[in-house]
């Protein structure tokens, strides 16, 4: 195994975060790379032909995401990521119901940092805001969703597939619950979206917020849905030439929406197989793991989570050390979002676990080019880290030096 | 059909420079999320701080001042809402980006010649209601061309202790830029108009200034535009900024081929009326009316012969509106409705303007036996 690992030394790490981001399809890249260079045109120039050629390509892409979720073409509003369409679902929904009189939204306390902020920056404007704590699985007890909804609840937003912990919640149940209440139902679907099955029909979501860059497809781009039977209407966020139906205003990124189009047209096609494919891959991991270090804990609930997740603990040490203990390996404590950042994840308190608990967690994340191989490797590197750093025999690593700013 | 092609639109969008393409597929091969602590995001972060450097020198602005957006449009977004509390004074002549997200601001009229006036911007200063304010004025304008006078708007701005935000995007890459010469305290600049990608732009927040941010989250630029990196995008301005930067001397050569352009239009039609044409101009830029044409005539004309030309800006429905900048010049309604815009690029050759020529002046030469 030493000599495995030393033959790995200069080797790129193997890629276990899958839901930090995912690495772009080579196909998607090469559906991509023409409108870069000879097909540039505007597509909101009509008037000649390199505009018209553009424009095509964006609805032909617009065709195959709507395709993917279930929706219709014209439900889709391209975005600059799921951080805008997160942004824009929450503030625009809110500020077009004050109007009615509906000033207070639902998420959970498990959303993702853009939701977080987005409701707090509309409670610095006077909105009220419920923040759901969830139980001890990640999962949302939906009585207590029930409870907290209100004739002036203008919004829900629940995670599709959670980023950290993987795991699914009850979307249609709760789509069911705010329908028959007529609160707009927003579900942040970054991570579910061309992974598992996601039909806004089905699940009766209004507004759901997909990534590019989380499905194989470049960064800077993503899509809001935004239902139109019976209509989601929201206030717009950037104002402008009135580009996606006037939602969203910016000349579209011809390249980047072609290839979340590519991305889509790929997960449509792979999705069932790849989705076997990663639970087999999951389960060798865990148990490969488990029969190593008996004492790890599965945070999440365990089947009702992304195939290609797990978050781990880890008892006696901590993620800090243990990433920087397994340099062959690319692994995250959690959300990518802020830089550095290695303070206990929100998101695994949440769940109950105490601080040195939640400080002693890996999220990993696996994905499309992810081999058996790989795998194996990860876990005897992992275990074998564990182990020395549980002797007290670490590689000088330690958590002051990774810092805890 | 026609065989030949001549994309003389480059105001609308500029071909991605090869540079600026193969940092694009590099880092689309790479990967990685700069956020992230492991190697491969490390090694993002790296080319995303390296291209912020580029961008930032582009425009003589310290790297830390640089917050990368989706696009102009969103800077300009960003810019007109990053101080709540303030009263907007916009020219009349802005993009849409910059109108629309200043829906009650106060407008600064222009004089014919296509420029700002700068008597009535500060009398709108000194009619201030006891709030600070924040004017925003672009430094070119994308339909005419006009050069603005930003350096002195920003000093009669300070003066008045307000902020001045520039609007640079069809500026940059075709002319020297000195933020600091100019003044202002904010401004946007789009890849996409001067070679690199679509999808990615800035804003340039002058170090001391605190913007409201628009999109919230992760933390990201900073805390002051949240959301993943589009990296490759990155990567693709940081390029095409390095080679617009080398390639301005030659940009202000267009002047010729566009004052070439300009003659033998006006040889065929005497009568044809060139916007901003006593105003310092871009380089590229030509805006024309061929009185009595619509424009939308002379665009499917020019279109059908392969020349691609706009009227105006491109925007949401592709369709041939009148001017707004044209209308607020106190064009005449006959000017108005036959303008039609005609841009150069890096790699616009003679043969171009040729194959321009040749198509303006057959659809001349038609209306005119048409009218005879």
């Amino acid at each position: 195994m030493t000599a495995a690992i030393a033959r790995r030394a200069n080797a790129a790490p193997i890629y276990l975060d899958y839901q930090a981001t995912t690495p772009t399809d080579p196909r998607v890249v090469e559906a991509m790379l023409p409108y870069f260079t000879e097909k540039f045109g505007n597509p909101h120039s009509l008037t000649h032909a390199y505009g018209r050629e553009a424009a095509a390509a964006v609805e032909i892409a617009r065709n195959a995401l709507a395709d993917l979720i279930g929706a219709e073409p014209r439900e889709i509003v391209f975005t600059s990521g799921a951080t805008e369409s997160n942004n824009m679902a929450l503030k625009g929904a809110a500020h077009f119901h004050r109007q009615f009189g509906k000033d207070h939204l639902v998420i959970l306390a498990t959303e993702h940092k853009c939701v977080l902020e987005s409701a707090h920056a509309l409670e610095r404007e006077g909105f009220r805001v419920t923040i759901l704590d969830v139980e001890r699985d990640g999962l949302v007890d939906l009585d207590r969703l029930a409870a907290a909804l209100g004739p002036q609840t203008a919004i829900v937003s629940v995670m599709a597939a959670h980023n950290e912990i993987g795991v699914i919640q009850p979307l249609r149940e709760i789509g069911a619950l705010c329908r028959a209440r007529e609160i707009l139902f927003h579900t942040d679907a970054a991570q579910a979206v061309g992974k598992i099955a996601f039909d806004v029909n089905d699940i009766g979501a209004d507004l759901a917020s997909i990534s590019g860059h989380k499905i194989y497809g470049p960064k800077g781009i993503g899509a809001l849905y935004l239902r139109r039977r019976p209509r989601a209407r929201i206030t717009p966020l950037i104002d402008g030439g009135g580009q996606e139906r006037a939602m969203r205003s910016g000349t579209l990124p011809v390249p980047l929406v072609v290839g979340l189009g590519k991305a889509a047209d790929i997960a449509q096609a792979e999705m069932q197989g790849e989705e076997q494919r990663l639970l087999t891959l999951r389960a060798r991991f865990l148990a490969g793991l488990k029969s190593r270090l008996p004492d790890i804990v599965l945070n999440g609930h365990a089947e009702r989570r992304l195939p290609g997740n797990l978050n781990l603990s880890f008892p006696g040490v901590t993620a800090v050390d243990l990433i920087a203990a397994c340099p062959a390996l690319a692994l995250s404590t959690g959300s990518a979002c802020t830089a550095a950042e290695v303070e206990p994840s929100y998101v695994l308190r949440a769940l109950g676990l105490g601080e040195a608990l939640a400080a002693a967690s890996l999220r990993i994340g696996i994905g499309r080019f992810t081999t058996a191989t790989e795998i194996d490797f990860a876990v005897e590197t992992i275990a074998a880290a564990v182990r020395r750093l549980r002797a007290g025999s670490g590689v000088g690593v330690t958590s002051a030096a990774a810092g805890t700013t | 059909m026609a065989t030949r092609l001549s994309y003389l639109d480059w105001n609308a969008s500029a071909p991605v420079r090869p540079e600026a393409a193969a940092a694009v597929a590099a880092a689309l091969a790479h990967g990685g999320n700069p956020s992230s602590v492991h190697r491969a995001g490390r090694e993002a972060k790296r080319r995303l701080e390296d291209a912020r450097q580029a961008v930032a020198a582009l425009a003589g602005v310290r790297a830390e001042e640089v917050v990368f957006t989706s696009g102009g449009t969103e800077a300009n977004a960003l810019a007109l809402g990053a101080f709540p509390g303030r009263r907007l004074i916009v020219s009349a002549i802005e993009h849409d980006s910059v109108l629309a997200n200043a829906p009650d601001a106060a407008r600064i009229p222009v004089t014919p010649a296509g420029v700002v006036d700068l008597a009535a911007l500060e009398a709108l200063l000194a009619g201030d209601d006891g709030r600070p304010t924040l004017v925003s004025l672009m430094l070119a304008n994308n339909e005419t061309g006009a050069i603005q006078p930003v350096a002195e708007a920003a000093r009669l701005a300070h003066a008045q202790g307000a902020l001045l935000h520039c609007d640079a995007i069809q500026a940059a890459g075709k002319q020297a830029l000195d933020r600091d010469r100019l003044g202002c305290d904010l401004m946007t600049l789009s890849a996409h108009k001067l070679g690199g990608p679509p999808g990615i732009g800035v804003l340039i927040v002058r170090a001391g200034l605190d913007p409201a941010p628009l999109l919230r989250g992760g933390g990201q630029e900073r805390g002051r535009r949240a959301g993943t990196e589009n990296l490759p995008g990155i990567c693709g301005f940081g390029a095409a900024a390095r080679a617009a930067a080398s390639g301005i001397k030659s940009f202000r050569a267009l002047a010729g081929l566009r004052d070439a352009a300009e003659r033998r239009l006006l040889a065929i039609a005497p009568e044809a009326v060139v916007h901003a044409a006593a105003t310092p101009r871009l380089p590229n830029t030509l805006c024309i009316s061929m009185p009595g044409v619509p424009a939308a005539t002379q665009i499917m004309a020019l279109d059908l012969a392969g020349v691609m030309v706009s009227a105006g800006s491109a925007c949401s429905s592709g369709k041939v509106r009148r001017s707004h900048v044209l209308d607020a010049m106190a064009a005449s309604e006959r000017d108005t409705e036959s303008a039609i815009r005609i841009s150069l690029g890096w790699r616009s050759t003679e043969a171009e303007i040729d194959h321009l020529v040749e198509a303006w002046g057959t659809l001349y030469a038609r209306t005119r036996a048409s009218a005879a």
